[in-house]
């Protein structure tokens, strides 16, 4: 459960620094983004996360102030709203090195939103920008930026993974998990047959179109099922309840769990929805 | 033009959305640029290689789009290819064509069991005959230039459809086959109808079953003949 | 056509619980998208090239009145006319004058979206046209006075079976018995069926893929070949076609065309494209006697100024809604009007007025693969959460219920009030609980039933994170050393 990095970084690490720092040799400072599914739904997403980011050599800290990323106003057309979330969690998490969260949906939102959602507002453009660079999705932070190669944990059997539309095609992260997973003792990756398509969460789109969610969903439920894995994994929360939800109406006994419980060796207590 | 005609009210609504005035001679010229310099984009590798690739390549596009073809030496071996083609698919011996000189010269006299139609086709006739002015390598495929000498109804009417390109019409890319119609028509202008042709008529609107001969040509044989 | 968008809901769910579409729709991913993902991986030039058809098309819209007026030049330089329309009704009134002043009455026609958007057939049907879709796909669905369920392949959701059926009941001078059962003999009767409509014809309609303004050419894609016989036989030929579907040169169209079929079936390019230009020439032995262009604008040129311009530079090659989620879970149909998908999500607003169409821009997870797809790099989630918004600022009916709309104000506030919204938290984690407690499901938990109609919801773990990540501090604070071994509690 201790990532490794490579012999460069990890002889820094060794020296009391964490490798690529922001801060001038101090372990980096990541503000985590917990998201308000993973605060709600399932705490021990985020101990994993914290876990896992204090093993590479950060330095964690949970902002108070943070509640959600704004998307539920932000999809649903209310851009005034939104922008006032937004606001709140740049501010807050203005002075770390880093902002990770464990979901690339969040991640997603902050990188790759709030730019636009907050131009011609309080912030000013350049603040916003610098922000946004900082924030990164928990696997990718990882790999990218802490240049985290292997996890030494052990996890014994098969596992197929879910990309979340976000992380696959909002920021591009698709080896970045599976190098993670592949470097676990005992676990076996298999894929899912159609690896790229929709879980049909697409937040308030599950409730507001939950007939249409539900067909997609069935789709995935089978392919999951298929692949024989007893356990999938995903790297956000909202994919992940949506999955179980279906697996368990059908059940079908399929564990599922995010992908940080699996990395931080966090897999003792029950799985989401089991207990 | 029409009573309900709003030629100039459209234009200006576009000329107000784009907040642009119709005399602003730089966007005139850039766009008559454009027109005349025609700069390509890019080629595909897979259009700009070795010319035996290219006819290789050339046919085997065509066959993996139901197309039959067969290499001829010679001009003069083609009277009796469209006999072969027709006999092996049991047809009558009748071709109909159009009066393209490459064709008329051809010494159809050695066939004297083959009936020729010249003009437009009919919906009668079984197997039709073009000449294509260039065979596109990149995608397999056959470009034919309406007119007197190769009436378009020929290329969609009969059910077979037999086209002659001679090898040396080979070329890489559409921008080649462009160059070609320029060279013969001239600039900013085309014969009636230009048909890129890749394949026998073809449709999957039935539960995606792919079925041949659709409503034009149920197969296409190709004709690629070399230097005489 | 009336537009049914505003039910677009109702419509969904009827179409999901349609057996035979399903089974039709399953068709969708297996066909297209594979196909389209081989023909890619054929192209390595695929992503470069797309940047290059954006450009051109965003320099067309940039430059669209010109390019209009140099296309519309070329036209008549070969004999042809050109009728500029600004709505659906001016065009359909243009078309009629056209066949009556060269007495047609027998039409047959290629397949057009923008035919189906200015609802010509029901113009020309009632004025005593005859009227006969040539395309298989579509003249399947006029036989069933039906519309298309998809841009490219209209008869998408019909089995062969049902083919068969209408078959049987409208070609009656056909032998009663004859066997129907492979989708071949299905083609094969069709061939012969329509074969008389094309020589029958007096005049051809075709739409146009392109309109190419450097050689005044509209450009016709194909596999089956009737939108050339349409426009070959006939002693009129009619284009229809919107403004945005100018290209300047040849260059250009084969830029895109490189594209197109790709993105469209998979195929490294279509059995047909055609060029055609203008009337029959002299010498000439087949081809048009007249040849028309009608020009339909029908509010693009107010799109050019909006936020939405993108949306112009679309092809119709269906990409987007091959991949889409929800179009491959309903069909082309429940999006109520013509054009379905991520792409009839965004024109049908566009089109028919918000007010109209308002549940349509809901219909995405935002899941993004439109967008990854279209050979026009059209950022349709993007124009998505413009149309939200615009309908969110109109309180357009059909998106949001006056209901969701108060939970959502309740959550932004409490979402601005971190520490009431972590009391809140808390307590509504601790209700959960209290309920998963007492029934072991959340199924008839309050403000669940929209979820728990068709999955479960799982239980909350137990308590925030907030509220355990400070209690872990504290105690970390006490005893830093233990945790790492022992892992957090609760």
């Amino acid at each position: 459960m201790r990532p490794q990095r490579p012999e460069t970084a990890a002889s820094a690490r060794t020296a009391g620094s964490a490798g690529r720092t922001a801060n001038g040799g101090q372990s980096p400072h990541v503000g985590l983004f917990v998201t308000c599914l993973v605060d709600l739904m399932r705490p021990s997403v985020g101990f994993a996360a914290v876990k896992l980011l204090e093993e590479a050599g950060c330095r964690v800290s949970v902002p108070r102030t943070q509640t959600c990323c704004g998307q539920p106003a932000y999809n649903s057309g209310d851009c005034a709203e939104a922008a006032r979330i937004a606001r709140q969690v740049v501010e807050a998490f203005e002075p770390f090195d880093y902002v990770v969260a464990p979901s690339g949906s969040c991640a997603g939102m902050l990188k790759r939103h709030y730019p636009a959602l907050l131009a011609g507002g309080a912030i000013a453009p350049e603040r916003v920008a610098a922000f946004a660079a900082k924030v990164h999705e928990l696997t990718a932070f990882l790999v990218d930026v802490l240049g985290v190669e292997r996890i030494n944990a052990r996890h014994d059997g098969r596992v197929t993974y879910h990309d979340s539309c976000s992380c696959l095609r909002e920021l591009g992260i698709r080896e970045q998990p599976r190098r993670l997973l592949r470097s676990i003792k005992g676990l076996e990756l298999v894929e899912l047959a159609r690896p790229e398509e929709c879980c049909g969460f697409g937040g308030l789109f599950s409730v507001k179109y939950g007939a249409i969610s539900n067909a997609i969903v069935a789709r995935k439920a089978a392919d999951i099922t298929a692949t024989g894995a007893p356990l999938v994994l995903a790297g956000d929360l909202g994919c992940l309840l949506n999955i179980k939800g279906k697996l368990r109406r059908e059940g079908r006994a399929v564990s599922v769990r995010h992908i940080a419980e699996v990395l931080a060796g966090m897999t003792d207590a029950p799985a989401i929805g089991e207990e | 033009m029409s009573r309900f005609d709003q030629r100039d009210e459209i234009l200006a609504r576009i000329r107000r959305a784009l907040g642009a005035a119709d005399d602003d001679p730089e966007r005139r010229l850039a766009v008559m640029k454009r027109l005349f310099d025609h700069p390509p984009g890019t080629v595909p590798a897979r259009a700009r290689r070795p010319r035996d690739a290219l006819v290789a390549q050339f046919i085997s596009m065509l066959e993996s789009q139901a197309a039959q073809v067969s290499r001829l030496e010679r001009a003069r071996d083609i009277p009796k290819a469209v006999v072969d083609t027709l006999r092996r698919r049991n047809l009558a011996l009748r071709i109909r064509h159009g009066s393209d000189p490459y064709l008329a010269a051809l010494d159809w006299a050695s066939e004297p069991a083959l009936t020729r139609h010249l003009g437009a086709a009919t919906a009668d006739d079984a197997a039709g005959l073009s000449r294509a002015l260039a065979g596109i390598s990149e995608t397999g495929t056959l470009l034919l230039a309406s007119g007197p000498d190769n009436p378009t109804t020929i290329n969609f009417l009969p059910p077979l459809h037999i086209v002659v390109v001679r090898e040396a019409d080979i070329v890489g890319s559409y921008e080649e086959g462009w160059a070609q119609l320029r060279a013969l028509y001239g600039e900013r202008s085309l014969p009636r109808a230009v048909n890129l042709v890749s394949g026998p008529s073809r449709t999957a609107d039935i539960e995606q079953t792919l079925i041949m001969g659709a409503h034009g040509p149920v197969a296409l044989h190709v004709f690629i003949v070399g230097s005489d | 056509m009336r537009a049914t968008s505003q039910a677009f809901l109702e419509n969904a769910e009827r179409a999901l619980g349609d057996v035979q579409l399903q089974r039709a729709l399953e068709n969708v991913p297996r066909g297209f998208v594979t196909k389209r993902a081989a023909a890619r991986a054929r192209l390595p030039e695929f992503d470069a090239l797309r940047d290059e058809a954006r450009a051109i098309k965003d320099h067309v819209l940039a430059n669209l009145d010109l390019y209009l007026e140099e296309y519309e030049r070329k036209v008549v330089e070969a004999g042809g006319h050109v009728h500029w329309a600004a709505s659906s009704a001016e065009a359909r009134a243009i078309i009629v004058d056209i066949l009556n002043a060269a007495g047609a009455r027998r039409v047959t026609k290629g397949k057009s979206m923008v035919s189906e958007e200015m609802a010509l057939n029901e113009a020309l049907v009632p004025q005593g046209f005859e009227v006969t879709e040539t395309d298989l796909g579509e003249y399947l669905i006029q036989l069933r006075g039906e519309t298309p369920s998809h841009i490219i392949a209209p008869a998408v959701h019909l089995n062969k079976e049902q083919v068969a059926t209408d078959f049987r009941r409208h070609h009656r001078a056909l032998p009663a018995g004859r066997p129907l059962h492979e989708p071949s003999a299905l083609v094969a009767e069709a061939r012969q069926v329509l074969r008389e409509k094309f020589l029958a014809a007096d005049a051809g309609i075709t739409g146009a893929n392109f309109l190419v303004a450097e050689t005044g050419s509209a450009v016709i894609v194909t596999n089956e070949g009737n939108g050339d016989l349409t426009q070959t036989l006939a002693r009129v030929h009619i284009v229809v076609a919107s403004l945005e579907k100018i290209v300047p040169t040849l260059e250009d169209t084969t830029t895109i065309l490189r594209l197109l079929a790709r993105s469209a079936t998979g195929q490294e390019c279509a059995t047909y494209t055609t060029f055609s230009c203008g009337p029959r020439r002299p010498g000439d032995v087949d081809g048009p006697e007249e040849y028309h262009v009608v020009l339909l604008d029908n509010g693009r040129s107010e799109l050019l100024a909006s936020d939405f311009r993108p949306i112009l530079r679309c092809i119709r090659c269906g990409a987007c809604m091959n991949h889409c989620p929800v179009y491959q879970a309903v069909g082309g149909h429940a999006y109520g009007w013509v054009y379905p998908g991520p792409v009839g999500a965004v024109l049908t607003p566009a089109l028919i007025g918000i007010a109209e169409a308002a549940p349509l821009p809901e219909a995405s997870t935002f899941c993004g693969r439109c967008e990854e797809v279209c050979p026009m790099q059209i950022p349709l989630p993007g124009l998505l959460r413009k149309w939200r918004m615009r309908a969110h600022e109109a309180q357009a009916p059909g998106t949001t219920p006056w209901q969701g709309r108060l939970a959502l104000r309740a959550w932004g506030w409490l979402a601005r009030h971190p520490r009431l919204y972590q009391l809140a938290a808390r307590l509504g984690v601790g209700i959960a609980r209290g309920f998963w407690a007492r029934y072991g499901r959340l199924v008839g938990a309050p403000f669940t039933s929209a979820w728990t109609r068709y999955r479960d919801l799982p239980a909350p773990e137990g308590g925030t994170f907030q509220a355990r990540w400070r209690r872990h501090q504290r105690h970390r604070q006490l005893s830093s050393a233990q945790w790492r071994h022992k892992g957090p509690g609760q």
